[in-house]
Protein backbone atom coordinates (compact mmCIF):
# COMPACT_ATOMS: atom_id res chain seq x y z
CA UNK A 1 0.00 0.00 0.00
CA UNK A 2 2.83 2.42 0.85
CA UNK A 3 4.88 1.64 -2.57
CA UNK A 4 1.62 2.58 -4.54
CA UNK A 5 1.08 5.81 -1.93
CA UNK A 6 4.40 6.31 -3.31
CA UNK A 7 3.84 5.99 -6.82
CA UNK A 8 1.17 8.73 -6.57
CA UNK A 9 3.23 11.02 -4.44
CA UNK A 10 6.15 10.94 -7.11
CA UNK A 11 3.36 11.06 -9.67
CA UNK A 12 2.37 14.42 -7.86
CA UNK A 13 5.76 15.94 -7.62
CA UNK A 14 7.06 15.64 -11.34
CA UNK A 15 3.89 17.59 -12.30
CA UNK A 16 4.37 20.42 -9.39
CA UNK A 17 8.01 20.47 -11.04
CA UNK A 18 6.41 22.02 -14.19
CA UNK A 19 4.42 24.33 -12.40
CA UNK A 20 5.11 28.34 -11.41
CA UNK A 21 8.48 28.38 -13.34
CA UNK A 22 10.98 30.08 -11.40
CA UNK A 23 11.99 33.73 -13.11
CA UNK A 24 14.42 32.71 -16.74
CA UNK A 25 17.09 34.91 -15.27
CA UNK A 26 18.08 32.92 -11.98
CA UNK A 27 16.42 29.72 -13.76
CA UNK A 28 19.12 29.65 -16.15
CA UNK A 29 22.23 30.11 -13.50
CA UNK A 30 21.03 27.06 -11.68
CA UNK A 31 20.83 25.08 -14.87
CA UNK A 32 24.36 26.09 -15.45
CA UNK A 33 25.33 25.01 -11.90
CA UNK A 34 23.77 21.75 -12.12
CA UNK A 35 24.93 20.84 -15.95
CA UNK A 36 28.86 21.71 -14.07
CA UNK A 37 27.93 19.88 -10.78
CA UNK A 38 25.77 16.84 -12.27
CA UNK A 39 27.40 16.41 -15.84
CA UNK A 40 30.73 17.93 -15.65
CA UNK A 41 31.45 16.38 -12.43
CA UNK A 42 30.72 13.46 -13.37
CA UNK A 43 32.83 12.64 -16.23
CA UNK A 44 35.74 11.61 -15.01
CA UNK A 45 34.44 9.01 -13.40
CA UNK A 46 32.53 7.62 -16.12
CA UNK A 47 35.59 7.66 -17.97
CA UNK A 48 37.90 5.92 -15.60
CA UNK A 49 35.48 3.25 -14.97
CA UNK A 50 34.34 2.84 -18.83
CA UNK A 51 38.11 2.41 -20.12
CA UNK A 52 38.34 -0.27 -17.54
CA UNK A 53 35.42 -1.90 -18.28
CA UNK A 54 36.15 -1.75 -21.61
CA UNK A 55 39.30 -3.58 -21.54
CA UNK A 56 37.64 -5.92 -19.05
CA UNK A 57 35.16 -7.18 -21.46
CA UNK A 58 37.78 -7.45 -24.55
CA UNK A 59 39.72 -9.70 -22.37
CA UNK A 60 37.16 -11.62 -21.25
CA UNK A 61 35.66 -12.33 -24.56
CA UNK A 62 39.16 -12.91 -25.81
CA UNK A 63 40.03 -15.64 -23.45
CA UNK A 64 36.47 -17.42 -23.84
CA UNK A 65 37.32 -17.95 -27.26
CA UNK A 66 39.13 -21.75 -27.34
CA UNK A 67 37.36 -22.65 -30.52
CA UNK A 68 40.08 -22.20 -33.59
CA UNK A 69 36.54 -21.73 -35.69
CA UNK A 70 35.68 -18.64 -33.95
CA UNK A 71 37.38 -15.60 -35.69
CA UNK A 72 39.33 -13.36 -33.68
CA UNK A 73 37.31 -10.58 -34.82
CA UNK A 74 34.90 -11.55 -32.19
CA UNK A 75 37.00 -9.33 -29.81
CA UNK A 76 36.13 -6.13 -31.29
CA UNK A 77 32.23 -7.11 -31.88
CA UNK A 78 31.42 -7.84 -28.25
CA UNK A 79 33.16 -4.95 -27.26
CA UNK A 80 31.31 -2.63 -29.06
CA UNK A 81 28.06 -4.57 -28.58
CA UNK A 82 28.39 -4.47 -25.02
CA UNK A 83 29.40 -0.91 -24.39
CA UNK A 84 27.01 0.23 -26.82
CA UNK A 85 24.24 -1.77 -25.79
CA UNK A 86 24.54 -2.20 -22.26
CA UNK A 87 27.47 -0.92 -20.61
CA UNK A 88 27.22 2.74 -21.37
CA UNK A 89 24.30 3.45 -20.76
CA UNK A 90 22.66 1.08 -18.14
CA UNK A 91 25.77 0.22 -16.05
CA UNK A 92 26.57 3.89 -16.12
CA UNK A 93 23.21 4.89 -15.12
CA UNK A 94 23.69 2.39 -11.84
CA UNK A 95 27.15 4.17 -11.04
CA UNK A 96 25.21 7.67 -11.28
CA UNK A 97 22.67 6.57 -9.33
CA UNK A 98 24.92 6.39 -6.64
CA UNK A 99 26.89 9.57 -7.57
CA UNK A 100 24.62 11.84 -8.10
CA UNK A 101 21.84 10.27 -6.81
CA UNK A 102 22.82 10.25 -3.28
CA UNK A 103 24.06 13.77 -4.33
CA UNK A 104 20.76 14.69 -5.42
CA UNK A 105 18.88 12.99 -2.41
CA UNK A 106 21.28 14.57 0.23
CA UNK A 107 21.48 17.95 -0.86
CA UNK A 108 17.62 18.19 -1.06
CA UNK A 109 17.21 16.13 1.80
CA UNK A 110 19.60 18.37 4.03
CA UNK A 111 17.36 21.17 2.83
CA UNK A 112 14.89 19.83 4.10
CA UNK A 113 16.18 19.32 7.32
CA UNK A 114 17.78 22.39 7.71
CA UNK A 115 14.08 23.91 6.99
CA UNK A 116 15.65 25.83 3.89
CA UNK A 117 12.40 24.50 1.60
CA UNK A 118 9.90 25.49 4.15
CA UNK A 119 11.76 28.39 4.09
CA UNK A 120 11.32 28.74 -0.22
CA UNK A 121 7.46 27.50 0.19
CA UNK A 122 6.98 30.40 2.50
CA UNK A 123 8.41 33.05 0.33
CA UNK A 124 5.89 31.81 -1.93
CA UNK A 125 8.77 30.05 -4.29
CA UNK A 126 7.36 26.60 -5.77
CA UNK A 127 10.17 24.56 -3.98
CA UNK A 128 10.10 21.64 -6.28
CA UNK A 129 10.56 23.72 -9.78
CA UNK A 130 13.41 25.90 -8.15
CA UNK A 131 15.17 22.51 -6.92
CA UNK A 132 14.08 19.69 -9.21
CA UNK A 133 13.54 21.38 -12.71
CA UNK A 134 17.05 22.65 -13.63
CA UNK A 135 18.67 18.80 -12.39
CA UNK A 136 16.15 17.65 -14.85
CA UNK A 137 17.42 19.99 -17.89
CA UNK A 138 20.59 19.65 -17.03
CA UNK A 139 20.31 15.86 -16.93
CA UNK A 140 19.25 15.85 -20.47
CA UNK A 141 23.25 16.27 -21.34
CA UNK A 142 23.60 12.97 -19.49
CA UNK A 143 23.53 11.62 -23.26
CA UNK A 144 26.87 13.23 -24.15
CA UNK A 145 28.83 11.90 -21.30
CA UNK A 146 27.45 8.64 -22.17
CA UNK A 147 28.58 9.13 -25.69
CA UNK A 148 32.15 9.52 -24.24
CA UNK A 149 31.70 6.65 -22.38
CA UNK A 150 30.88 4.88 -25.56
CA UNK A 151 34.11 5.90 -27.20
CA UNK A 152 36.15 5.44 -23.94
CA UNK A 153 34.80 2.02 -23.48
CA UNK A 154 35.55 1.01 -26.83
CA UNK A 155 39.14 2.76 -26.85
CA UNK A 156 39.59 0.61 -23.37
CA UNK A 157 38.94 -2.62 -25.24
CA UNK A 158 40.81 -2.14 -27.77
CA UNK A 159 44.15 -0.71 -25.76
CA UNK A 160 43.60 -4.12 -23.68
CA UNK A 161 42.66 -6.02 -26.43
CA UNK A 162 46.37 -5.19 -28.62
CA UNK A 163 48.40 -4.33 -25.98
CA UNK A 164 47.82 -7.34 -24.18
CA UNK A 165 48.25 -9.29 -26.76
CA UNK A 166 44.65 -10.91 -27.50
CA UNK A 167 44.03 -9.27 -30.88
CA UNK A 168 45.19 -7.31 -33.62
CA UNK A 169 44.40 -4.20 -34.24
CA UNK A 170 43.37 -4.93 -37.85
CA UNK A 171 40.59 -7.44 -36.37
CA UNK A 172 39.82 -5.97 -33.45
CA UNK A 173 38.74 -3.15 -35.63
CA UNK A 174 37.36 -5.51 -38.35
CA UNK A 175 35.15 -6.69 -34.99
CA UNK A 176 33.96 -3.26 -34.44
CA UNK A 177 32.77 -2.60 -37.95
CA UNK A 178 31.00 -5.85 -38.44
CA UNK A 179 27.59 -5.70 -38.91
CA UNK A 180 27.38 -2.36 -37.35
CA UNK A 181 23.70 -1.52 -36.92
CA UNK A 182 22.86 2.20 -36.17
CA UNK A 183 19.50 1.87 -34.58
CA UNK A 184 21.54 0.13 -31.48
CA UNK A 185 23.17 3.54 -30.76
CA UNK A 186 19.86 5.15 -31.02
CA UNK A 187 18.34 2.57 -28.88
CA UNK A 188 21.01 3.23 -26.51
CA UNK A 189 20.34 6.98 -26.29
CA UNK A 190 16.32 6.56 -25.95
CA UNK A 191 17.24 4.50 -22.69
CA UNK A 192 20.15 7.26 -21.76
CA UNK A 193 16.97 10.06 -21.49
CA UNK A 194 14.93 8.02 -20.04
CA UNK A 195 17.03 6.90 -17.37
CA UNK A 196 18.30 10.79 -17.30
CA UNK A 197 14.92 11.68 -15.94
CA UNK A 198 14.56 8.87 -13.37
CA UNK A 199 18.16 9.78 -11.83
CA UNK A 200 16.93 13.56 -11.94
CA UNK A 201 13.47 12.33 -9.99
CA UNK A 202 13.87 9.80 -8.00
CA UNK A 203 16.46 10.89 -5.77
CA UNK A 204 14.74 14.13 -5.34
CA UNK A 205 11.59 12.38 -4.62
CA UNK A 206 13.39 10.72 -1.65
CA UNK A 207 15.28 14.06 -0.78
CA UNK A 208 12.65 16.60 -0.98
CA UNK A 209 9.83 14.06 1.07
CA UNK A 210 12.06 13.11 3.95
CA UNK A 211 11.42 13.20 7.34
CA UNK A 212 13.50 13.51 10.57
CA UNK A 213 17.32 14.59 11.23
CA UNK A 214 20.92 13.92 9.61
CA UNK A 215 20.44 10.23 10.28
CA UNK A 216 17.70 10.18 8.16
CA UNK A 217 19.35 12.00 5.42
CA UNK A 218 21.75 9.06 5.07
CA UNK A 219 19.28 7.03 5.46
CA UNK A 220 17.16 8.47 2.22
CA UNK A 221 20.36 8.71 0.54
CA UNK A 222 20.26 5.10 0.74
CA UNK A 223 16.92 4.29 -0.30
CA UNK A 224 17.27 6.62 -3.35
CA UNK A 225 19.87 4.46 -4.29
CA UNK A 226 18.38 1.22 -4.29
CA UNK A 227 14.90 2.45 -5.92
CA UNK A 228 16.52 4.58 -8.52
CA UNK A 229 18.72 1.22 -9.46
CA UNK A 230 15.63 -0.54 -9.11
CA UNK A 231 13.70 1.88 -11.81
CA UNK A 232 15.87 1.85 -14.25
CA UNK A 233 17.01 -1.98 -14.19
CA UNK A 234 12.86 -2.74 -14.51
CA UNK A 235 13.02 0.47 -17.27
CA UNK A 236 15.86 -1.23 -18.84
CA UNK A 237 13.75 -4.63 -19.20
CA UNK A 238 10.88 -2.89 -20.80
CA UNK A 239 12.57 -0.59 -22.79
CA UNK A 240 14.53 -3.89 -24.61
CA UNK A 241 11.65 -5.62 -24.65
CA UNK A 242 10.01 -2.95 -26.45
CA UNK A 243 12.77 -1.29 -28.97
CA UNK A 244 14.77 -4.69 -29.69
CA UNK A 245 12.23 -7.23 -28.84
CA UNK B 1 -4.01 41.65 11.92
CA UNK B 2 -4.23 37.85 11.75
CA UNK B 3 -7.30 36.02 12.96
CA UNK B 4 -7.59 32.47 14.00
CA UNK B 5 -11.06 30.94 14.23
CA UNK B 6 -11.51 27.29 15.88
CA UNK B 7 -8.57 25.54 14.10
CA UNK B 8 -7.77 22.18 14.64
CA UNK B 9 -4.79 19.95 13.10
CA UNK B 10 -4.31 16.16 13.26
CA UNK B 11 -1.27 14.10 12.55
CA UNK B 12 -3.26 10.73 12.14
CA UNK B 13 -4.39 10.24 15.31
CA UNK B 14 -2.54 12.85 17.46
CA UNK B 15 -4.81 15.88 17.41
CA UNK B 16 -2.03 18.70 18.00
CA UNK B 17 -4.31 21.72 18.14
CA UNK B 18 -7.65 21.70 19.17
CA UNK B 19 -9.78 24.64 18.53
CA UNK B 20 -7.56 27.62 18.77
CA UNK B 21 -9.52 30.97 18.24
CA UNK B 22 -7.19 34.20 18.73
CA UNK B 23 -5.87 37.48 17.12
CA UNK B 24 -2.45 38.75 16.40
CA UNK B 25 -2.62 42.48 16.27
CA UNK B 26 -0.51 44.82 14.15
CA UNK B 27 2.41 46.65 15.10
CA UNK B 28 2.81 44.59 18.38
CA UNK B 29 4.62 41.66 19.24
CA UNK B 30 2.22 38.64 19.69
CA UNK B 31 3.84 35.66 21.78
CA UNK B 32 2.93 31.83 21.59
CA UNK B 33 4.56 30.23 24.80
CA UNK B 34 4.27 26.73 26.16
CA UNK B 35 5.85 23.83 27.26
CA UNK B 36 7.36 21.35 23.90
CA UNK B 37 5.01 19.54 22.32
CA UNK B 38 2.19 21.80 23.40
CA UNK B 39 1.47 22.71 19.61
CA UNK B 40 3.34 26.00 19.10
CA UNK B 41 5.04 25.08 15.83
CA UNK B 42 2.23 23.24 13.99
CA UNK B 43 0.21 26.28 15.18
CA UNK B 44 2.82 28.71 13.18
CA UNK B 45 3.39 26.99 10.40
CA UNK B 46 -0.77 26.81 9.83
CA UNK B 47 -0.60 30.71 10.33
CA UNK B 48 2.34 30.22 7.36
CA UNK B 49 0.21 28.13 5.12
CA UNK B 50 2.37 25.14 5.42
CA UNK B 51 0.12 22.69 7.12
CA UNK B 52 -3.67 23.23 6.47
CA UNK B 53 -6.06 22.83 9.26
CA UNK B 54 -8.90 20.30 9.02
CA UNK B 55 -11.26 22.71 10.64
CA UNK B 56 -11.18 26.72 11.28
CA UNK B 57 -9.97 29.52 9.44
CA UNK B 58 -7.06 32.20 9.45
CA UNK B 59 -7.78 35.41 7.77
CA UNK B 60 -5.01 38.00 6.78
CA UNK B 61 -6.13 41.25 6.81
CA UNK B 62 -10.16 39.78 6.35
CA UNK B 63 -8.47 37.65 3.87
CA UNK B 64 -9.83 33.59 4.41
CA UNK B 65 -6.38 31.73 3.77
CA UNK B 66 -8.51 28.90 2.60
CA UNK B 67 -10.56 30.49 0.26
CA UNK B 68 -7.95 32.24 -1.64
CA UNK B 69 -6.78 30.23 -5.12
CA UNK B 70 -3.17 29.16 -5.52
CA UNK B 71 -1.54 32.01 -7.18
CA UNK B 72 -3.71 34.59 -4.36
CA UNK B 73 -2.16 32.26 -1.64
CA UNK B 74 1.37 32.54 -2.88
CA UNK B 75 0.97 36.06 -3.02
CA UNK B 76 -0.05 36.31 0.58
CA UNK B 77 2.89 34.43 1.06
CA UNK B 78 5.52 36.86 -0.03
CA UNK B 79 3.70 39.86 2.15
CA UNK B 80 4.70 37.08 4.83
CA UNK B 81 8.36 37.07 6.51
CA UNK B 82 9.69 34.08 8.39
CA UNK B 83 12.89 33.98 10.83
CA UNK B 84 13.24 30.10 11.49
CA UNK B 85 14.78 28.02 14.38
CA UNK B 86 17.50 27.27 12.57
CA UNK B 87 17.57 30.27 10.41
CA UNK B 88 17.38 28.44 7.51
CA UNK B 89 19.90 30.28 5.18
CA UNK B 90 20.55 29.33 1.95
CA UNK B 91 24.47 27.30 2.41
CA UNK B 92 24.98 28.15 -1.24
CA UNK B 93 24.70 32.09 -1.08
CA UNK B 94 26.56 34.32 0.80
CA UNK B 95 24.65 36.65 3.38
CA UNK B 96 24.16 39.55 0.48
CA UNK B 97 22.80 36.42 -1.78
CA UNK B 98 20.78 35.08 1.01
CA UNK B 99 19.02 38.58 1.75
CA UNK B 100 18.85 39.67 -2.03
CA UNK B 101 17.01 36.43 -3.10
CA UNK B 102 13.30 37.24 -2.19
CA UNK B 103 14.27 40.60 -4.34
CA UNK B 104 15.53 38.79 -7.06
CA UNK B 105 12.61 36.49 -7.24
CA UNK B 106 9.61 38.79 -6.86
CA UNK B 107 10.68 42.04 -7.80
CA UNK B 108 11.89 43.73 -11.06
CA UNK B 109 14.64 45.70 -9.46
CA UNK B 110 17.66 47.19 -11.26
CA UNK B 111 20.58 45.32 -9.74
CA UNK B 112 21.61 48.85 -8.04
CA UNK B 113 18.42 49.04 -6.31
CA UNK B 114 18.42 45.50 -4.90
CA UNK B 115 21.80 46.26 -3.95
CA UNK B 116 20.68 49.71 -1.99
CA UNK B 117 18.00 47.56 -0.32
CA UNK B 118 20.33 44.85 0.65
CA UNK B 119 22.99 47.05 2.29
CA UNK B 120 20.37 48.65 3.85
CA UNK B 121 18.39 46.29 5.79
CA UNK B 122 21.65 44.72 6.74
CA UNK B 123 22.72 47.67 8.53
CA UNK B 124 19.05 47.73 9.83
CA UNK B 125 20.32 44.73 11.78
CA UNK B 126 23.44 45.53 12.17
CA UNK B 127 25.52 43.75 10.09
CA UNK B 128 27.65 45.73 8.16
CA UNK B 129 31.07 43.39 7.15
CA UNK B 130 29.84 40.33 6.50
CA UNK B 131 28.29 40.94 3.15
CA UNK B 132 30.30 38.46 1.20
CA UNK B 133 30.57 35.51 3.89
CA UNK B 134 28.73 32.22 3.75
CA UNK B 135 26.44 31.25 6.88
CA UNK B 136 28.73 28.63 7.75
CA UNK B 137 31.56 31.57 8.46
CA UNK B 138 29.18 33.77 11.02
CA UNK B 139 28.03 33.18 14.29
CA UNK B 140 24.29 32.03 15.18
CA UNK B 141 23.51 35.68 16.28
CA UNK B 142 24.58 37.03 13.04
CA UNK B 143 22.61 34.23 11.31
CA UNK B 144 19.63 34.72 12.57
CA UNK B 145 20.04 38.57 12.12
CA UNK B 146 20.73 37.26 8.50
CA UNK B 147 17.35 35.83 8.64
CA UNK B 148 15.50 38.62 9.78
CA UNK B 149 17.12 40.87 7.38
CA UNK B 150 15.72 38.10 4.79
CA UNK B 151 12.41 38.27 6.03
CA UNK B 152 11.87 42.03 5.56
CA UNK B 153 13.76 43.08 3.00
CA UNK B 154 10.54 42.48 1.00
CA UNK B 155 8.27 44.52 3.45
CA UNK B 156 6.60 41.99 4.76
CA UNK B 157 2.87 43.06 6.42
CA UNK B 158 2.94 39.72 8.22
CA UNK B 159 6.14 38.37 10.67
CA UNK B 160 6.68 35.34 12.14
CA UNK B 161 9.42 34.08 14.58
CA UNK B 162 9.53 30.18 15.31
CA UNK B 163 11.93 30.50 18.36
CA UNK B 164 14.51 33.35 17.37
CA UNK B 165 16.58 32.92 20.61
CA UNK B 166 17.22 29.42 20.57
CA UNK B 167 20.73 28.78 20.96
CA UNK B 168 21.73 32.18 21.63
CA UNK B 169 23.91 33.70 24.71
CA UNK B 170 21.16 35.52 27.05
CA UNK B 171 22.80 38.83 25.64
CA UNK B 172 22.26 37.72 22.10
CA UNK B 173 19.11 36.75 22.58
CA UNK B 174 18.14 40.08 24.18
CA UNK B 175 19.69 42.32 21.38
CA UNK B 176 17.63 39.84 18.90
CA UNK B 177 14.67 40.68 20.58
CA UNK B 178 14.82 43.90 20.91
CA UNK B 179 15.84 44.19 17.12
CA UNK B 180 12.27 42.66 16.07
CA UNK B 181 10.41 44.70 18.50
CA UNK B 182 11.96 47.68 17.12
CA UNK B 183 11.40 46.12 13.58
CA UNK B 184 6.95 45.55 13.88
CA UNK B 185 7.05 49.16 15.76
CA UNK B 186 9.20 50.89 13.04
CA UNK B 187 7.24 49.40 10.21
CA UNK B 188 4.15 48.67 11.65
CA UNK B 189 3.85 44.49 11.36
CA UNK B 190 1.63 42.13 12.85
CA UNK B 191 4.40 39.90 14.48
CA UNK B 192 4.04 36.09 15.80
CA UNK B 193 6.70 34.84 17.50
CA UNK B 194 7.26 31.37 19.13
CA UNK B 195 8.98 30.97 22.53
CA UNK B 196 9.45 29.04 25.20
CA UNK B 197 11.97 31.54 26.62
CA UNK B 198 10.71 33.52 29.74
CA UNK B 199 13.47 36.37 28.77
CA UNK B 200 11.51 37.52 25.50
CA UNK B 201 8.59 37.03 27.40
CA UNK B 202 9.10 39.55 29.61
CA UNK B 203 10.98 41.76 27.34
CA UNK B 204 8.62 42.08 24.26
CA UNK B 205 5.50 40.17 24.92
CA UNK B 206 2.92 42.93 24.31
CA UNK B 207 0.36 39.99 23.68
CA UNK B 208 1.14 36.49 24.48
CA UNK B 209 -1.47 33.35 24.42
CA UNK B 210 -0.17 29.99 26.36
CA UNK B 211 -0.46 26.74 24.17
CA UNK B 212 -1.27 23.71 26.50
CA UNK B 213 -1.90 20.49 24.46
CA UNK B 214 -3.13 22.13 21.76
CA UNK B 215 -5.51 24.22 23.51
CA UNK B 216 -5.52 27.73 24.27
CA UNK B 217 -5.49 27.77 27.71
CA UNK B 218 -4.23 31.81 28.74
CA UNK B 219 -3.74 35.05 26.95
CA UNK B 220 -2.81 38.45 28.32
CA UNK B 221 0.14 40.74 28.20
CA UNK B 222 3.52 40.31 29.57
CA UNK B 223 2.54 42.45 33.14
CA UNK B 224 -0.60 40.33 33.33
CA UNK B 225 0.79 37.31 33.08
CA UNK B 226 2.95 37.94 36.52
CA UNK B 227 -0.57 38.20 38.44
CA UNK B 228 -2.48 35.33 36.61
CA UNK B 229 -3.33 32.32 38.90
CA UNK B 230 -3.92 29.84 36.08
CA UNK B 231 -1.93 27.16 37.27
CA UNK B 232 -0.83 25.89 34.27
CA UNK B 233 0.51 29.76 33.48
CA UNK B 234 2.31 29.56 36.63
CA UNK B 235 3.78 25.95 36.35
CA UNK B 236 5.14 27.09 33.48
CA UNK B 237 6.44 30.75 33.87
CA UNK B 238 7.68 29.57 37.60
CA UNK B 239 9.32 26.42 36.49
CA UNK B 240 13.60 28.45 37.15
CA UNK B 241 14.54 29.07 40.39
CA UNK B 242 15.25 32.73 38.98
CA UNK B 243 11.42 33.45 38.19
CA UNK B 244 10.16 32.00 41.39
CA UNK B 245 12.45 34.14 43.49
CA UNK B 246 10.92 37.01 41.17
CA UNK B 247 7.37 36.21 41.75
CA UNK B 248 8.03 36.22 45.89
CA UNK B 249 9.61 39.39 45.55
CA UNK B 250 6.78 40.38 43.73
CA UNK B 251 3.93 38.98 46.05
CA UNK B 252 6.09 40.77 48.65
CA UNK B 253 5.55 44.13 47.60
CA UNK B 254 1.85 43.91 46.59
CA UNK B 255 1.73 42.59 50.16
Amino acid sequence: MNYIASIGSYAIMVKEVFKKPTKWGIMKSLILKEIDELIYGSLGILIFISFFIGGVVAIQTALNITSEIIPKYLVGFATRQSIILEFAPTFCSIIMAGKVGSYITSSIGTMRVTEQIDALEVMGVNALNYLVFPKIIAMLFYPFIIAIAMYVGIFGGWVAGVFGGFSTSADFVEGLQLDFNTFHVTYSFIKTLVFAFILATIPSFHGFYMKGGALEVGKAATTSFVWTSVVIIILNYILTQLLLG
Amino acid sequence: MIEVDNIHKSFGDAHVLKGITTRFDKGKTNLIIGQSGSGKTVFIKCLLGLFTPEEGTISYDGKIYSELSGSEQRNLRQEMGMVFQGSALFDSMTVEGNVRFPLEMFTKQSVSEMQDRVDFVLKRVNLIDAHHKYPSEISGGMQKRVAIARAIVMNPKYLFCDEPNSGLDPKTAILIDNLIQEITQEYNITTVINSHDMNSVMEIGEQIIFLKNGIKEWEGTNKEIFKTDNKAVTNFVYSSELFKKVRQMYIEERN
